[in-house]
């Protein structure tokens, strides 16, 4: 048991360092998963990953290969993409998800087109976002900082961000907390985003963010116990993710999202809220 | 009128600069590492071509039209042999060349390539089990030196005098790298004397020189790393005491520097195997190359 369970973390750094990394990157990607998932923005996480392309771009351009650079041009473009269509959302007839698919295809193009004007045929994306069981020191900082200001950022702005995830038109009529509020989550999205680059790469960040989440929709009724799930089944998924990974050779990235899969599956039949058998033998109420 | 004359000198001219190279003896030559032999023992005689340039991969060669031209402009085409260049064959036959070939490594030892070098790399070798980078090996490259200066006579036998006063001269450079090899080696304390490398072209090195090139185990370095894959690494890096690591494609280089942390041991930096650098990197001749790895390997290997 404590061969397969605590050995490998006890035995080697990267495992470590490995398990602090998913345990921060859980903490504050599954709150921002749960806000997406209920205001339907589930696949933003998606299309704000290939945003952040021209800006890494720019930032090998400017300083070649340099993480800290890149990184930093990654978060601007990021950064940009959500506040425009964050912008042309609210004072413009055209809903989010299309400006937010607009802005994200142009950033994407333009990086591209910078990518293969300078003609390199290093793959970017690839040294920019690294993998789980590479986290150096200056990478776990930057994870646990963006953590810990994710975390306070929600503090902040909870209550107008929980109030238009509900009622979008009575928040506005009472107050103007909205807009800003929007933007800073959009913000933290990217932060966020950024993080889980490192961690797990372009293709597997949005997984650790929307697949908790939807675990804790299974599970809870309200936004709290829901944040709360979230974070625990994100962590789960990091602590099994990687001891699967250890023992049977699968890649870190991937094991760890499909060990959310496997908990998703657990959750859809099993949850209390909504699960499908819990549907289809449905308690029974209570009668006078 | 005055116009068409200028210009038609100048077309006169474009084309009279390539048609003097053409005195030259046309030499083409099909990596860099055997251009560099050929251009030290043809000095002003021959005018070299190779078909994989500079830091090009020789495995991953696909010929292009203008290689076939030169080939058969050619007027002998110098080849590795122990399988290295699979593709040259058909290269030969459909460019119509009429030009000798020479086998560089002929009466080369050749060298089976051994379980312990793991291909951890599923670069597409035409040569299953031969290992085909005998120029590692400096008294090798003498063999070839001596291969090519004989065919230089044979295609043109009125530099003779001159090809062996070339070749003579490179040969006694080569004695003088070889000699500084043996004493880098030397230098190194014999339990000191390995590293963990996934490049599987420094067999023929290993053998002369008596430096053991370790292959990591159980990892594919095409694909992403598994957690077991670095743990195994660690391990063997601990358990063999392993001064140093040469791995190079594992998919990112901060996975290296976790390894090296972790262990303690060496990160060696670059080897150089199958090809030449260009002018400005550390290896544009084969010398350099030589000198460059040994130096390396000496520097991340002493305590």
């Amino acid at each position: 048991m404590y061969d397969t369970l605590i050995a490998p973390f006890a035995e080697f750094d990267f495992m470590r360092r490995a398990l602090v990394g998913v345990m921060a990157l859980a903490l504050g990607a599954g709150p921002i998963g749960v806000f997406l998932m209920l205001r339907r923005m589930s696949l933003v996480g998606d299309a704000m990953a290939h945003a952040v392309l021209p800006g890494a771009a720019v930032g090998f351009l400017i300083s070649g290969l340099n993480i800290f650079a890149m990184t930093a041009g990654g978060l601007v473009a990021g950064f940009a993409v959500a506040l425009l269509a964050g912008l042309v959302a609210r004072s413009t007839e055209l809903k989010e998800d299309a400006s937010l698919a607009v802005f994200f295809l142009i950033s994407l193009a333009v990086g591209v087109t910078i990518i293969s004007v300078r003609g390199t045929n290093i793959d970017l994306l690839h040294f920019l976002f690294g993998s789980v069981l590479a986290l150096d020191d200056q990478t776990l900082t930057l994870i646990a900082i963006n953590a810990t200001v994710t975390l306070l950022g929600l503090a902040i702005i909870y209550r107008p961000l929980v109030l238009e995830c509900v009622d979008p038109l009575y928040l506005r009529s009472v107050s103007k907390a909205g807009g800003p509020a929007h933007l800073t989550f959009l913000a933290l999205l990217v932060i966020n985003l950024v993080s889980g680059f490192h961690a797990l790469g372009t293709l597997l960040a949005v997984g650790i963010m929307m697949v908790p989440a939807a675990i804790g929709r299974f599970w809870a009724r309200d936004v709290t116990a829901m944040i709360v799930v979230a974070v625990l089944a994100g962590m789960l998924s990091g602590y099994a993710g990687l001891l699967l990974s250890f023992h049977t050779a699968a890649p870190a990235g991937p094991a760890v999202i499909l060990v959310a899969g496997i908990l998703y599956a657990v959750s859809l039949l099993f949850g209390t809220v909504g699960g499908l058998l819990r549907q289809l033998f449905p308690a029974r109420h209570l009668e006078a | 009128m005055l116009m068409r004359r200028i210009l038609l000198a100048a077309l006169l001219l474009v084309f009279a600069a390539p048609a003097q190279a053409q005195d030259k003896l046309p030499v083409v030559a099909t990596f860099s590492i055997l251009g560099d032999f050929v251009s030290n023992v043809g000095g002003d005689r021959v005018s070299v071509q190779t078909l994989v340039g500079p830091n090009g991969d020789a495995h991953v060669y696909s010929p292009s039209p203008a290689d076939a031209k030169r080939l058969a402009d050619a007027k002998l085409i110098v080849t590795n042999g122990l399988g290295f260049e699979g593709w040259l064959a058909r290269l030969v036959k459909s460019s119509g060349a009429k030009a000798r070939t020479v086998v560089a490594s002929t009466g080369v030892k050749p060298r089976k390539r051994d379980g312990k070098h793991g291909h951890g790399h599923g670069h597409g070798h035409g040569h299953a089990n031969g290992d085909p980078h005998a120029w590692q090996s400096v008294a090798n490259a003498k063999t070839y030196v001596a291969n090519i200066r004989d065919a230089l006579v044979g295609v043109d036998p009125a530099g003779k005098a001159d090809y062996e006063a070339n070749a003579a001269a490179y040969l006694d450079k080569l004695d003088a790298l070889e000699r500084e090899v043996r004493e880098t080696v030397s230098a190194i304390p014999p339990a000191r004397r390995k590293v963990i490398t996934n490049h599987d072209a420094f067999g023929y090195f290993e053998d002369a020189y008596g430096v053991d090139f370790i292959a990591p185990q159980g990892v594919s370095t095409d694909s992403e790393a598994s957690a077991r894959d670095v743990a195994r690494i660690i391990t063997q890096i601990r358990t063999q005491k392993i001064p140093a690591v040469f791995i190079e494609n594992l998919s990112e280089p901060r996975l290296l520097n976790r390894i090296a942390s972790e262990t303690g041991a060496r990160l060696g930096g670059t080897l150089y195997s199958d090809a030449l650098t260009d002018e400005k990197g550390p290896a544009p001749t084969y010398i350099d190359l030589i000198r460059h790895n040994i130096r390396t390997l000496s520097a991340a290997l002493m305590g």
